[in-house]
C-alpha cells in the first residue's frame, strides 16, 4: 500500500490547538478501508496473519536501547524486544487479548512447581535446546545467568527481585566470588532442573521469573561481565551479526541452532532484523508513516505532529491502535510533608480532573482514572472515587475542598511545591492545571520543572529533596513490573520500598494496614484472594489520599501495511515483536 | 616560527587543561553543590527501585564517594598514562590518552571519539566546502552589485538563513526532500570507505542546511569585508595602474578581506569539529555532537567530560593554523 506522505514539521503551537480539537475525533470509531486492516484493528486479533520469510524487519528507536544484556535491562520494549535472540525459562505468551498477559513455559517444560512452604519452586528444563553456537544449554547455566544479577555493579539497570527473595546468604555475585557453588540461591540437582531457594514464601514467583530476561541463560565462559549485552549469545530465533553499537544499532540474522518446533512464542520470519538506535523522533515517525521503518520500538507511540496526521486521515487511521499502554500517570502526595489527611484531601477535591485529563490528549491520551492500577491489571476493581469524580468535565469540589481546609486547620489555604519533568509538556500540563484549579482555595502550587535524566533520582525518587525543598505533590508514572496487583502496587505503597534515592514511593505512604496485606499476600495462593488483597491496598492509598488518580495512558501505535503477524501484547503494552514478519 | 609554535601550544595544552577542569566542576561539583548526594548519582546509573546495597556498590564502582580533587586527578593521569577498566570479568585497557569509560555504554570515550569523529568530520567538510563556495561568491558579487536587485535578495536570504535555527530549516528539508517529494533517501550514514556514492547521498541534505546557515553569515561577512577594501586607496591604485577589474577583485580586494573571514572559519570549523549537535540530532547522524548529547541527557559524565576537552582541542589546534595562515593570506602580516 501506499500512503499518502505527510508532513510532520507543523508548527508547535498548531499541534497544541489541533490536540485540543482532536479529543473528539479520537478513541472508538471503526474505519476500515482497502489499505488497511481498521483502527484497533490490532487490539485483541492478529493483523496480517503470515509465515511468509524473507525481507529485512527495520526497527527504530529514538533514544538508545538500556542494555542488549538480556540480564541488565527492565524496560517493557526490552523484554519485549530480548525474546528475538533470547529463550527464558518463562515468558509471556505470544498470543493477543487476556491470554498474553499469562506466564508460559519457554526453555522450561511447565511452570515452576511450588513446595507446600512457597520458598522452594522447581523447573523443569526442555532437553536439547541450544545455543547459537550448537552446545545444548544446562540447568547451571540458568544458574549462572540468576547468579551475576547479584553484582548490582557490574549489572545496574535490570530489576533486582532475584538478590532481594533468592535465600542467597550474602552472595556477591559471580565477578567477586568466581566459585558457582557458593551462589546458595539456586540449586541444580541435574542437567535439567532448576531450583531456586527463597527466604520467605512467594506465591507470584512464576510471574516474577516470567516478566524479565534474568533466566535467559549465560554461558559462564563467554560472559564479559557488563559488555557481555555488546554480543550476548543467541538462545532464539535470531542471533547477533556483529556487536551492537551503543547508541548506534545492530542487525540480528537467523540462528540455525533454534528450533521452531519448540518454541511456541516465536517466529523466524524476516532474513534480517535492522535496528537502529538514535533516530530524531520526528524523523522516526516520518519513516513509520512510509513504511520505511516497520518498528518504533519504544512501543510508546507516536509524537504530537504524526499524532495528526494519522488521526485526520482514514487511510493512517486503519493503520493504527490506540489501546492502553499500561501505565498511570498519576500523582503522587508526599504524606511526610502534607501530613495531615484533610490538607491532602483539599487538594484531591480542588483537582480539576477533566482538565488534568485534557492535558494528555483528551481521550486519544488517555482514560480518566479510578483506582490507582490501571484496568490491565489482572483482578483490579475500578473501585470507589474518593474526594473526586473520575468524570470528564468534573471541575473539583470547591466546597469540600474548603471544608477539608477548615478541618485541617488552615482554612486561608496553604503553599507547596509541585514538581514535573521539564521536557514533558504533558506533565507541565497537569502542572498548571493543578496549580490553576487549587488556587481557587488558596492551595498555592510553586511550580518546578526538572529534567527526566534526575528527576526519579535526585528530586521526585528522593525523600530528603522532597521534604528540604516542601515538595508536597508531584507527576509520575507508573507501569506493572507484571499485571497483577504486587507487579504494580508493591513498590508505590509499602514501607519497605522506601528508598533514599531511586524512591517509588514518593507519597512516602507507611501504613500498617498496608504493611500487613503485602505480608498476607505472600503466602495467599488463591490469586482471586490476593487481589482482594490488592484492591484493599488501592482503596486506602486514595483514602488517604496519598496518591491522586489521574489519567490510564493510551498509546497511538502504528503499523504500516507490510508488517505481517502484528497485534498488540498485553503482557508488554505494546506489539509483540517475536512474532512480526514483513512483505518484501 | 618554531618558536612560535611550540608556545601556542603550550598555551593550547595549558587551556585545554584548564577547560577540562573547569568541566568537571560544572559537571561533578556543581550538582554537589546544589545538593545532590552520591546516592542521587548512583540512582541515575541503577534501574528501577535501586536498594542502598546496589546504590553502595554502584558508588564504590564509579568513585562518586572519592574526593573530587581525587576524581580529577584520576581523570587527568589517565589522560596522560593511560587506564584499565574492570568489566566485572576482564580488564580492558585504555591507552593515554585515555578521556575515561562511559558507565552507560560500557566503552572507553576515547574509542567513542575516535569512532564518531569521521562522521563529523564528513559532515563539516562538506559543509564548508559548500558554505565557503557559495558565501562567499555571494558576498563578492552582492559587494560588486551594491544595491542591486541580486544585492538585495541575497542579503533577504542571508538574513533568513542566519535567523532560522537548524532544527526548523533540517526538519523542513527532511520533509520536502525525502518524505514529500521523495528526492533523496531517508538520511543513513555510509562510511566513505564502504560507498562513496553513498555517503554522499546520505549527507548531502545534511550539507546544505548547515552550510545555509554558515554561507548566509559568511556572504555578509564578506560583503562586508570587500565593501571596506573596495574603498581602500590601494584599490584606486590598483585600478588607476590599469590592473584589469579581475585582477583588482581577487588579488588585491579579495585577499584583504579573506584575513577576518580566516578567524572566523577558524573558530567555526574548530567548534563543528567538536560536534554540529543540532545538525547530527536533526538528521540522526551519530557524530561528536549527537555523542555529547547522548552524555548530557544520560548523565554520562565521563563522555561528557571527553566530548568537551575534544571540542576545546579543536578550538585550540584551529586557532593555532589559522595564526599560521595569516601569514600566506596578508603579505603585511608576514612583512610585519
Amino acid at each position: 500500500m501506499k500512503s499518502r506522505p505527510r508532513i510532520l514539521a507543523a508548527s508547535s503551537a498548531g499541534v497544541v490547538l489541533l490536540g485540543l480539537g482532536l479529543t473528539a475525533c479520537g478513541g472508538g470509531g471503526d474505519e476500515k478501508t482497502a489499505d488497511g486492516a481498521g483502527f484497533e484493528a490490532a487490539v485483541g486479533k492478529v493483523v496480517n496473519p503470515s509465515d511468509k520469510k524473507g525481507g529485512t524487519l527495520r526497527m527504530a528507536i529514538s533514544s538508545d536501547i538500556e542494555s542488549t544484556d538480556p540480564g541488565d535491562m527492565y524496560y517493557a520494549w526490552s523484554t519485549n524486544y530480548v525474546r528475538l535472540y533470547s529463550r527464558m525459562l518463562l515468558t509471556y505468551a505470544s498470543k493477543p487479548g487476556d491470554e498474553g498477559r499469562k506466564p508460559s513455559p519457554d526453555l522450561a517444560e511447565g511452570l515452576g512447581v511450588p513446595s507446600a512452604d512457597k520458598k522452594t519452586w522447581t523447573y523443569k528444563l526442555r532437553r536439547g535446546m541450544k545455543y547459537e553456537d550448537g552446545t545444548e544449554i544446562k540447568a547451571k547455566d540458568i544458574k549462572y545467568a540468576v547468579a551475576r544479577t547479584f553484582d548490582r555493579a557490574v549489572l545496574r539497570h535490570g530489576p533486582s527481585y532475584f538478590s532481594n527473595v533468592l535465600d542467597a546468604k550474602g552472595y556477591k555475585g559471580p565477578y567477586k566470588d568466581k566459585n558457582l557453588d557458593n551462589f546458595k540461591g539456586v540449586e541444580t540437582p541435574d542437567d535439567y532442573t532448576v531450583v531456586f531457594k527463597l527466604k520467605d514464601p512467594f506465591t507470584e514467583f512464576n510471574e516474577l521469573v516470567n516478566f524479565s530476561g534474568q533466566t535467559a541463560p549465560v554461558p559462564q565462559d563467554k560472559d564479559k561481565g557488563e559488555r557481555y549485552g555488546l554480543h550476548p549469545i543467541s538462545s532464539g530465533p535470531y542471533k547477533w551479526e556483529k556487536d551492537y553499537q551503543p547508541g548506534k544499532g545492530g542487525t540480528l540474522v537467523p540462528n540455525s541452532n533454534w528450533d521452531q518446533s519448540t518454541d511456541t512464542n516465536r517466529k523466524q520470519l524476516p532474513a534480517r532484523i535492522e535496528t537502529i538506535a538514535g533516530l530524531n523522533a520526528e524523523e522516526l515517525d516520518n519513516q513509520l508513516l512510509k513504511g520505511q521503518i516497520h518498528v518504533d520500538l519504544a512501543g510508546s507511540g507516536v509524537q504530537d505532529n504524526a499524532r495528526k496526521s494519522i488521526l485526520t486521515d482514514p487511510k493512517l487511521k486503519a493503520q493504527a491502535d490506540n489501546p492502553p499502554g499500561g501505565f498511570h500517570w498519576y500523582n503522587p502526595i508526599d504524606m511526610k510533608v502534607v501530613p495531615n489527611l484533610e490538607c491532602r484531601k483539599a487538594m484531591v477535591w480542588a483537582a480539576d480532573r477533566d482538565a488534568m485529563w485534557r492535558a494528555y490528549g483528551g481521550d486519544v491520551g488517555g482514560e480518566i482514572a479510578t483506582s490507582i492500577m490501571p484496568p490491565d491489571v489482572e483482578g483490579r476493581e475500578k473501585g470507589t472515587d474518593y474526594y473526586t469524580k473520575a468524570e470528564k468535565g468534573y471541575k473539583g469540589n470547591v466546597e469540600e475542598a474548603k471544608k477539608s481546609l477548615a478541618a485541617c486547620g488552615k482554612p486561608q489555604g496553604f503553599e507547596t511545591t509541585m514538581i514535573y519533568r521539564e521536557d514533558r509538556p504533558k506533565e507541565k500540563g497537569v502542572a498548571i492545571a493543578l496549580q490553576q484549579s487549587l488556587a481557587r482555595v488558596n492551595i498555592k502550587l510553586n511550580l518546578k520543572g526538572f529534567p527526566a535524566n534526575t528527576y526519579t533520582s535526585d528530586q521526585a525518587g528522593s525523600p530528603s529533596f522532597m521534604q528540604k525543598n516542601n515538595v508536597g505533590i508531584g507527576t509520575f508514572g507508573w507501569l506493572s513490573d507484571w499485571p497483577t496487583g504486587y507487579g504494580y502496587l508493591w513498590a508505590l505503597s509499602d514501607k519497605a520500598a522506601i528508598l533514599p534515592s531511586g524512591n517509588v514511593n514518593i507519597a512516602q505512604i507507611d501504613d500498617p494496614q498496608i504493611n500487613e496485606a503485602w505480608k498476607k499476600s505472600y503466602t495467599t495462593v488463591d490469586a482471586a484472594e490476593r487481589a482482594k488483597l490488592y484492591n484493599m491496598i488501592d482503596d486506602r492509598l486514595r483514602s488517604q489520599a496519598a496518591y491522586m488518580p489521574n489519567v490510564y495512558a493510551k498509546s497511538l501505535l502504528f503499523r504500516p501495511s507490510t508488517l505481517n503477524n502484528v497485534f498488540f501484547h498485553k503482557g508488554f503494552g505494546m506489539y509483540n515483536y517475536s512474532t512480526l514478519g514483513v512483505t518484501q | 616560527m618554531i618558536a612560535f609554535i611550540l608556545r601556542r601550544l603550550g598555551g593550547a595544552v595549558l587551556l585545554v587543561f584548564i577547560i577540562s577542569a573547569v568541566t568537571f566542576l560544572i559537571f561533578f561539583g556543581l550538582p554537589k553543590l546544589a545538593g545532590t548526594t552520591t546516592d542521587d548519582m548512583a540512582a541515575r546509573f541503577a534501574g528501577k527501585s535501586p536498594t542502598p546495597e546496589a546504590l553502595a556498590a554502584i558508588k564504590e564502582r564509579f568513585g562518586f564517594d572519592q574526593p573530587l580533587a581525587v576524581q580529577y586527578g584520576n581523570f587527568v593521569k589517565a589522560a596522560v598514562t593511560g587506564d584499565t577498566y574492570d568489566t566485572g570479568v576482564e580488564k580492558i585497557d585504555c591507552p593515554a590518552p585515555c578521556l575515561g569509560y562511559s558507565f552507560r555504554t560500557n566503552q572507553s570515550v576515547t574509542d567513542q571519539l575516535v569512532d564518531r569523529f569521521p562522521i563529523t568530520l564528513s559532515l563539516v567538510v562538506g559543509a564548508a566546502v559548500i558554505w565557503l563556495l557559495v558565501g562567499v561568491s555571494i558576498g563578492v558579487l552582492s559587494a560588486l552589485r551594491r544595491g542591486s536587485l541580486f544585492d538585495r535578495a541575497a542579503m533577504m536570504i542571508a538574513l533568513a538563513g542566519v535567523s532560522l535555527p537548524i532544527y526548523f530549516t533540517g526538519l523542513l528539508s527532511l520533509a520536502f526532500v525525502v518524505h514529500q517529494w521523495g528526492l533523496l533517501p531517508p538520511v543513513s550514514y555510509s562510511s566513505f570507505a564502504d560507498n562513496p556514492f553513498k555517503w554522499a547521498s546520505a549527507l548531502i541534505l545534511p550539507w546544505i542546511t548547515l552550510a545555509f546557515l554558515y554561507a548566509a553569515m559568511y556572504a555578509r561577512l564578506t560583503r562586508a569585508g570587500m565593501l571596506e577594501t573596495m574603498s581602500e586607496d590601494y584599490i584606486r591604485t590598483a585600478r588607476a595602474k590599469g590592473l584589469p577589474e579581475r585582477t583588482v577583485i581577487t588579488k588585491h580586494a579579495l585577499r584583504a578581506s579573506l584575513t577576518p573571514l580566516l578567524t572566523v572559519f577558524g573558530l567555526d570549523i574548530g567548534l563543528l569539529f567538536g560536534g554540529a549537535v543540532l545538525t547530527e540530532r536533526t538528521f540522526s547522524l551519530k557524530g561528536l555532537g549527537s555523542l555529547a548529547l547522548d552524555g548530557v541527557v544520560g548523565s554520562d559524565l565521563p563522555v561528557v567530560l571527553g566530548t568537551v576537552v575534544t571540542a576545546s582541542l579543536f578550538v585550540v589546534v584551529a586557532n593555532l593554523i589559522v595564526d599560521l595562515l595569516y601569514g600566506v593570506v596578508d603579505p603585511r602580516v608576514r612583512h610585519s
